[in-house]
């Protein structure tokens, strides 16, 4: 974790904003916007799982597609593999198609139910290679056994497969072009969870084999508590806070990262009774219409003044852990006061941790 | 032996494991006409549709007289008459030979109806589901505009402007056809587009024009099929229409809609010219609906898998 510095910088996202227009009236003119992902910066690196959790409707997806410019983003700046691809044109885009690739949530839905599986696979071969009929046949193959597939179903149809099964088969067309940087747009979440930490565990290795890099998108927190080398916490449209697993666990900084973390379920049901958890009053406010201020500050437990009238700036409170909350806003000694108090209750919510 | 090779082909179809793409997709054709095989309706419309594509192809095998030799002194003769078994009609010609050489017409009609309107239809369809925007507006406009007429009335102004003819006849059809075979296309369209796969091929640096024809256009031709096959019976009627009103088939051309019209005049004293090309008709028709059923039931993807 230490040589995270070291390490070069495979994904680099600034100021990443992708609105959706909302037209209304008469003549259809635009009158707002959804602001499903707002002003979101964020680095991965080469070799490294970035997990991006938040709740539903917070615009991770959105993160996700956006930075693989399945959008067309409104502003902002991804830098992948040293390319700037943030207004690049279609024809240029499709060269760099094969450094990033997606893993869908939904397995039955990203598998074309008219195609069997071998020209699933072997669609971006055709896409981005001249090979010959046997030899794509030998690389789909070959894929399949990387994600443990059986050859002998080469030639059926996804709806003759499992959930499981059509995951992998997502897996193995992802892997096709062999990429650098995957999306994995909450993989698991369509899942059984006995075939979960299978999906999990056959990410994770296919990351060692081929020195992947993964946007891990996912709502389950102690999926990414596993997969995760970093985590970033998004909250309608914005990250909150960014930080190593290990201190994103240990201590969240962000008051709602120390929410969303309390209501982790506790398998221990004597602790389960003990865990006093900060339940969150009210809704999501709408992305088309986000408070002033702080995005958070309508349901902050921690809300101040200042929450309700300027965005907070982000703030380093521990090496690699980034914050966008007023409460590291003030002086140094406040600010380690306030940092302690934060551990102090989290220490007492996830205790033997 | 031939039980054997039956069976074989059957496992080679049926199996798990296809060994090429092919025998997948024809392994898949085979369970869709299994499911067929099991719906009775559906198998007697293939059945008399099968009599049909017979009678048109041996036609003049089959007809006991020429089609076009007329008789006078015989004209009008009832059912049952010795060597007509049809009767015969104003011009004593004798209706059954009519009847078999006028199936080679409705077939023909149907036909390249079915081939222009549906692929009209679907390119209109699918390229305004995809780009969206000002071309979806203009062509679904367009759309708009042909199907506020009434189908009949619009292919007989075509019809009135091409020229009288079944070569006009098929032109103005498929006119005033393809209209809701751009509508199923979009709207199968729209859905289609917004889904994963279609995404995943994005990812993969497909351009809009792949992503149409090789996979929108697949997935909604299942639904064109169902259509165009109820739609059969709609054709065979316009085509009967115009021949009625004299703008199809020319006389003496035995194009049963034709053969209505000339026995219009006779129909209260011999009701059997008018009647049989008409039974004929709603026959082949039927045969149409029946199957168009049958196949909504095996092709409609909105049922899932098979």
């Amino acid at each position: 974790m230490l040589d995270m510095s070291d390490a070069r910088k495979l994904v680099e996202i600034r100021g990443l904003k992708m609105h959706f227009p909302i037209f209304s009236g008469l003549l259809r003119r635009q009158s707002g916007a959804v602001k499903a992902v707002d002003d979101v910066s964020f680095t991965i690196y080469e070799g490294e799982t970035l997990g991006l959790v938040g709740e539903s409707g917070c615009g991770k997806s959105t993160c996700g597609r956006a930075v693989l410019r399945l959008y067309d983003v409104t502003e902002g700046s991804i830098r992948i593999d040293g390319v700037e691809i943030a207004q690049a044109d279609p024809a240029q885009l499709r060269g760099l198609r094969p450094t990033m690739q997606m893993v869908f949530q939904d397995p039955q839905a990203s598998l074309n139910p008219r195609m069997t599986l071998a020209s699933i696979i072997g669609e971006p071969l055709d896409e981005h290679t001249k090979l010959g009929k046997a030899e794509k046949l030998n690389r789909v193959y070959e894929l399949m056994d990387a994600v443990g597939l059986n050859r002998a179903f080469a030639h059926r149809y996804p709806h003759e497969f499992s959930g499981g099964q059509r995951q992998r088969i997502g897996i193995a067309r992802a892997l096709a072009l062999q990429p650098k940087f995957i999306v994995c747009d909450e993989p698991i979440a369509a899942l059984d969870v006995s075939i979960q930490a299978q999906v999990v565990n056959l990410l994770e290795k296919l990351q060692d084999e081929f020195g992947l890099t993964y946007l891990f998108i996912s709502h389950d927190l102690s999926m990414v508590r596993h997969i995760a080398d970093r985590v970033a916490v998004m909250y309608l449209g914005k990250i909150v806070e960014t930080a190593p697993r290990e201190a994103l666990y240990a201590a969240p900084a962000h008051p709602y990262t120390r929410a969303l973390l309390s209501a982790v379920p506790e398998p221990d049901p004597r602790r389960e009774a003990r865990k006093d958890r900060i339940i969150l009053k009210g809704d999501v406010p709408s992305p088309a219409n986000p408070p002033k201020g702080c995005n958070f500050c309508t349901r902050c437990p921690e809300v101040m003044e200042i929450c309700r009238e300027a965005e907070p700036d982000t703030f380093e409170v521990t090496p690699g852990q980034f914050v966008a909350c007023h409460l590291y806003a003030q002086t140094n000694s406040e600010q380690t006061a306030g940092q302690a108090a934060a551990t102090e209750a989290h220490k007492s919510i996830q205790q033997g941790d | 032996m031939t039980t054997e090779t039956s069976e074989g082909l059957r496992a080679w179809l049926l199996t798990e494991t296809p060994h090429s793409r092919w025998q997948a997709r024809m392994g898949s054709f085979y369970q869709g006409w299994l499911t067929l095989r099991g719906n009775p309706m559906a198998m007697f419309g293939i059945a008399i549709l099968v009599l049909l594509l017979l009678l048109a192809a041996f036609a003049p095998l089959i007809a006991p007289h020429d089609p076009f030799a007329q008789d006078l002194s015989n004209r009008l003769k009832p059912l049952g008459t010795a060597g007509h078994m049809l009767g015969t009609d104003s011009l004593g010609r004798d209706i059954l030979s009519r009847l078999i050489h006028g199936s080679r017409i409705t077939l023909y009609i149907v036909a390249l109806v079915a081939l222009i309107a549906p692929i009209a239809g679907l390119l209109v369809g699918t390229v305004s589901g995809y780009l969206g925007g000002w071309v979806d507006l203009v062509l679904m406009r367009v759309t708009d505009i042909f199907l506020a007429f009434p189908r009949l009335v619009l292919a007989l102004a075509f019809v009135a402007a091409l020229g009288a003819g079944i070569e006009n006849a098929v032109l103005a059809i498929s006119l005033t056809a393809w209209p809701p075979y751009a509508r199923i296309a979009r709207a199968e369209t729209l859905t289609i587009r917004n889904s994963d796969y279609i995404s995943a091929v994005r990812l993969q640096g497909a351009g809009p024009l792949r992503i149409i024809t090789k996979h929108i256009w697949p997935l909604c031709i299942s639904s064109l099929i169902v259509r165009v096959t109820l739609d059969m019976a709609g054709i065979i009627l316009a085509a009967a229409g115009l021949g009625f009103l004299g703008l199809g088939a020319q006389p003496p051309s035995p194009e049963w809609g034709a053969m209505i019209s000339e026995g219009r005049r006779f129909i209260l004293d011999h009701w059997w010219v008018a009647t049989m090309p008409g039974l004929a008709i709603f026959t082949v028709s039927l045969a149409f609906n029946l199957l168009g059923d049958g196949l909504r039931d095996v092709l409609d993807p909105k049922d899932g898998s098979q």
